[in-house]
């Protein structure tokens, strides 16, 4: 992945406008948080393929922080610790913020076709 | 070795037989065991993402996939894969899992089943999958039931289990178990990064953490 780029990121979000989208969108701290830590105790959540219209799309903050959120007909969709990016070939727009050693704690991810599960 | 003698290795996520058990694994092997290893899931939904990062959350499936292959040849050992999908077992039916995992111990006749040990796994997956393969081999006859060998890996586990029936000093094989955890290039650094408490190399690490193997025996409870 590369690191976002904001208006980019905007170009593609505004692709998926007023369409059938499915997504991803994910949080975790991994299955070892209390394993590791005593102090800590394990959070995570994910939803596959969900698919969803939404009418706006934003990116907005900085590259320490990028938000997305997605306006659909009854709420919203909102992803926050974005810092990398890829198209990948399928024209999915993945987006996702790791922490020091590569590890992911959050993605959310956009496509027109639904993800493999 | 033991006429027909044959080990399968119940985990659900490619890299749990290497940090688990592959120095154990390695050891069947030098005498000539046949080790079967049925992985449960792609780890599909795994964290680490190589560090640097290389994966993506729709990478990571394919390139675990061909990490567990080459895992498995890295040991010599036969791999069957049963197609779960990562995070999901608890919430699958265990009588299913258990059936499932049943039509494999019925075609290869194990002599040692090795698993997690249910309640003292940590992960979920772990907990859940361990649970099936107990249930499946609890369904074989008596004459037929291979010995279950359990991986606990919670903390305190002594204070209800006591110590680990079998426990091996897997030094002589240590070489083996390192290359089949870096062959999961994804998962390795990250998850020996968190076992990292100090300068001390990645091989040392390695070395004074997951030198030592140690399972309970299970025992079925007859009615």
């Amino acid at each position: 992945m590369e690191k976002i780029k904001a208006r980019l990121i905007q170009d593609y979000l505004n692709q998926f406008v007023d369409r059938p989208v499915y997504i991803h969108l994910e949080t975790t701290n991994g299955a070892y948080a209390t394993h590791h830590n005593r102090e800590a105790y394990n959070v995570g959540a994910f939803i596959r393929n969900a698919q969803v219209t939404f009418s706006q799309a934003k990116i907005s903050g900085d590259e320490t922080n990028y938000r997305v959120g997605l306006k659909t007909e009854n709420g919203w969709i909102y992803a926050e610790g974005l810092r990398d990016y890829q198209i990948d070939q399928h024209k999915r727009l993945l987006l996702a913020g790791h922490d020091d050693q590569g590890r992911l704690l959050v993605t959310l991810e956009l496509s027109l076709q639904p993800f493999t599960n | 070795m033991k006429k027909d003698e044959h080990v399968v290795v119940i985990f659900p996520h490619p890299d749990d037989e290497a940090f688990g058990a592959a120095g154990t694994i390695a050891r069947f092997r030098k005498q000539g065991v046949p080790v079967t290893y049925l992985c449960g899931t792609l780890g599909e939904m795994g964290r680490n993402m190589g560090n640097p990062t290389f994966a993506t959350r729709e990478t990571l499936p394919e390139i675990r996939q061909q990490e567990l292959t080459n895992a498995c040849q890295s040991l010599d050992i036969n791999l069957e894969q049963l197609g779960y999908r990562d995070k999901t077992l608890e919430f699958e039916d265990q009588d299913r899992i258990a059936t499932h995992l049943l039509r494999y111990l019925e075609k290869i006749k194990p002599t040692l089943v090795i698993t997690h040990y249910p309640g003292y796994a940590v992960h979920p997956d772990h907990d859940a999958f361990g649970a099936a393969a107990i249930e499946a081999v609890n369904r074989l006859n008596l004459n037929q039931r291979p010995d279950v060998w359990a991986l606990a890996i919670k903390k305190d586990k002594e204070k209800d289990l006591g110590e680990p029936d079998l426990q091996f000093d897997i030094t002589d094989t240590f070489e083996d178990k390192l290359a089949a955890i870096v062959a999961h290039k994804s998962q390795a650094s990250g998850i020996l990064g968190g076992l990292n408490q100090g300068p001390a190399s990645l091989d040392q690490i390695v070395k004074d953490k997951l030198s030592h193997e140690a399972f309970y025996q299970w025992s079925f409870n007859e009615v």
